[in-house]
């Protein structure tokens, strides 16, 4: 890091940055480092003692068939939000980047859902597809098929998938044009002269050169996936049926709020973590290759 | 584009036409609805254009509270809503501005110690250590109060970088030239740095506000009272209530509420909004 070293206060740069030092010291290293201690502990039944138990914690979790289960969970959501979302999000972004009439109009709407809680956007889809009152719920139940995310663990995963969807849309929508406006005019342009059709323009030049957004955007997605669709799971299905759309992050949500398995809870908390910081690491490094070209 | 098409750009337009349908839909629903009688809607015989009971509704819902289903009216929780997304856009600016002018334009003792304490709280979302940071805003006594719904919540470095990013843009000879004028480290944070920052600060206010009006879990946990709460947090009690009881017209009355405050700034503040968010996240 370049050192601009202009001014010398003594005291004054240490006022500056004390503020946001606190902050983070208090409302974040502790509580992980908290994280961290709780999850090598045991507590017993009335919290009156605790027992350091090394990695037990860890052990039990690793054995219990549920974990698994969430892993499997979070795993599928993923991946089927990433996919849906990034190929769609592409999609509305390689037509709105034409220069077309009423261009602006159709990136203000598609917009819209990134602004969007997506406590609220699962409110408003629980409300379409109520089985009984939901409009596209009775479609369906008209058409055969005996729709129900309460009871049936396929459904409970569909609705959540399409809400997050839903909700990413916008987020990869306007990554995925920006970064096609960057892409300069004349090398699309000389491959037009010698002779390819755009759909062969697409898949040999655009999308490689989309390919650090493409990238990045999964990235993003999977951290997306990860934390920001408690909302959605919380209002939409509770994890439910029978833990069907429990992801992880979930699963420490509910484990903790019930209270039982402090220990247990936390040592998911820092399992989650080193993923998490392994996710962002990796992110880094490669937007900082980015950078180079 | 570069060649002509036959069919002009009907392609582009039907997808797009699409997109926008999809999108819309669900928003334009939760409107219809939130101005249709309950029964109507509980039928599931809902039609698609607009119903009569627009105001009672809304009055219902932000006013008074209605009897069955909100123990508190909205209006409160729209207020609330809006001091926990001001207070997190408004203090995590504040604080991130002044600790990256230190970094930048600063040399002092620990510099690369506390950029690198700053630097790694961008790893962990608040999410992933919730137990544990809601103890200790309990034994600050912070809980049920605007100061635990806000001073978590800033405890990120994203914006920190941004204006890193920035300042280090900065020419050398305009901080030589003020110092020429005999201009302090305050009088040019003031005079200088800060009117050049104006457009960073309010595409990340932009983005910041949406980000604290939209939290879920955070305000989940740690407001009981019912007069603490934000509108995110009311709109799922609301539906929370046995099926049959659920009052549908004020649910959706209350999810068109929760959406119009971040919807507007998006809409309105685009540019800055797409600036802040292409900038903040790389």
């Amino acid at each position: 890091m370049e050192n601009r070293a202009i001014f010398s206060g003594k005291l004054l740069p240490y006022l500056l940055i004390l503020p946001q030092l606190a902050v983070s010291l208090i409302f974040f290293y502790w509580p992980a480092l908290q994280a961290l201690q709780q999850s090598f502990l045991v507590q017993d039944a009335f919290g009156l003692s605790t027992e350091f138990v090394w990695f037990e914690n860890y052990i039990n979790l690793l054995q219990t068939p549920e974990y698994y289960h969430a892993i499997a969970v979070t795993f599928v959501f993923s991946a089927l939000v990433a996919f849906f979302s990034l190929t769609i999000g592409l999609l509305l972004a390689v037509m709105a980047n034409r220069n077309i009439r009423g261009v602006q109009i159709y990136r203000t709407f598609l917009i819209v859902p990134y602004a969007v809680a997506p406590a609220v956007a699962s409110v408003l889809f629980i409300f379409m597809f109520q089985p009984g009152l939901g409009m596209i719920a009775r479609a369906l139940q008209r058409n055969g098929i005996d729709w129900n995310p309460v009871l049936n663990g396929t459904h409970a995963m569909i609705l959540v998938v399409v809400v997050a969807v839903w909700n990413q849309i916008s987020y990869n929508f306007l990554f995925f044009l920006a970064g096609l406006q960057a892409i300069p005019r004349s090398v699309i342009e000389a491959a037009a002269i010698d002779g390819a059709k755009p759909m062969r323009r697409f898949w040999t030049i655009i999308f490689p050169l989309l390919s650090p957004t493409t990238f990045f955007l999964i990235i993003v997605n999977i951290t997306y996936v990860f934390f920001n669709t408690l909302g959605i799971i919380d209002t939409a299905t509770g994890g439910g049926p029978n833990g069907a759309t429990q992801t992880l992050v979930y699963k420490v949500f509910q484990d903790g709020k019930v209270g039982t398995d402090l220990g247990g809870s936390a040592a998911q908390s820092v399992i989650l973590m080193v993923i998490v910081v392994a996710l962002t690491a990796f992110q880094f490094r490669y937007v900082e290759k980015k950078v180079h070209y | 584009m570069v060649e002509h098409r036959r069919f002009g750009n009907l392609l582009p337009h039907l997808v797009l036409l699409a997109g926008v349908a999809i999108v819309a839909f669900p928003v334009y629903l939760a409107v219809i609805a939130s101005t249709h009688d309950n029964t109507v809607i509980a039928n599931g015989q809902m039609p698609l254009y607009p119903g009569s009971h627009a105001i009672e509704t809304y009055w219902n819902t932000i006013v008074s509270g209605t009897g069955k289903t909100t123990r508190a009216p909205v209006g409160g929780m729209m207020l609330n809503s809006l001091i926990m997304a001001l207070g997190i856009a408004a203090g995590k600016i504040a604080i991130s501005i002044i600790s990256a002018y230190a970094i930048v334009f600063f040399s002092f003792r620990f510099r690369m110690t506390a950029f690198w304490t700053i630097f790694i709280t961008l790893m962990l979302p608040v999410e992933v250590r919730i137990f544990p940071t809601y103890k200790i805003t309990s034994d600050l006594h912070m809980l049920d109060s605007y100061a635990g719904l806000i001073l978590p919540l800033i405890a990120s470095a994203t914006a920190t970088l941004l204006f890193r990013q920035f300042f280090m843009t900065v020419p050398k000879e305009l901080v030589e030239a003020s110092k020429i004028d005999g201009a302090g480290p305050i009088r040019f944070f003031w005079d200088t740095l800060l009117p050049l920052s104006v457009t960073n600060i309010a595409a990340l206010f932009v983005i910041l506000f949406i980000y604290g009006w939209n939290q879920y879990l955070w305000p989940l946990l740690i407001t009981t009272r019912d007069d603490m709460q934000t509108i995110v947090i009311g709109i799922k009690k609301i539906i929370d209530v046995h099926d049959a009881l659920t009052e549908w017209q004020v649910a959706m009355a209350t999810a068109v509420l929760a959406m119009l405050p971040p919807v507007a700034v998006v809409v309105l503040m685009q540019r800055l909004f797409v600036k802040g968010l292409i900038e903040t996240e790389k």
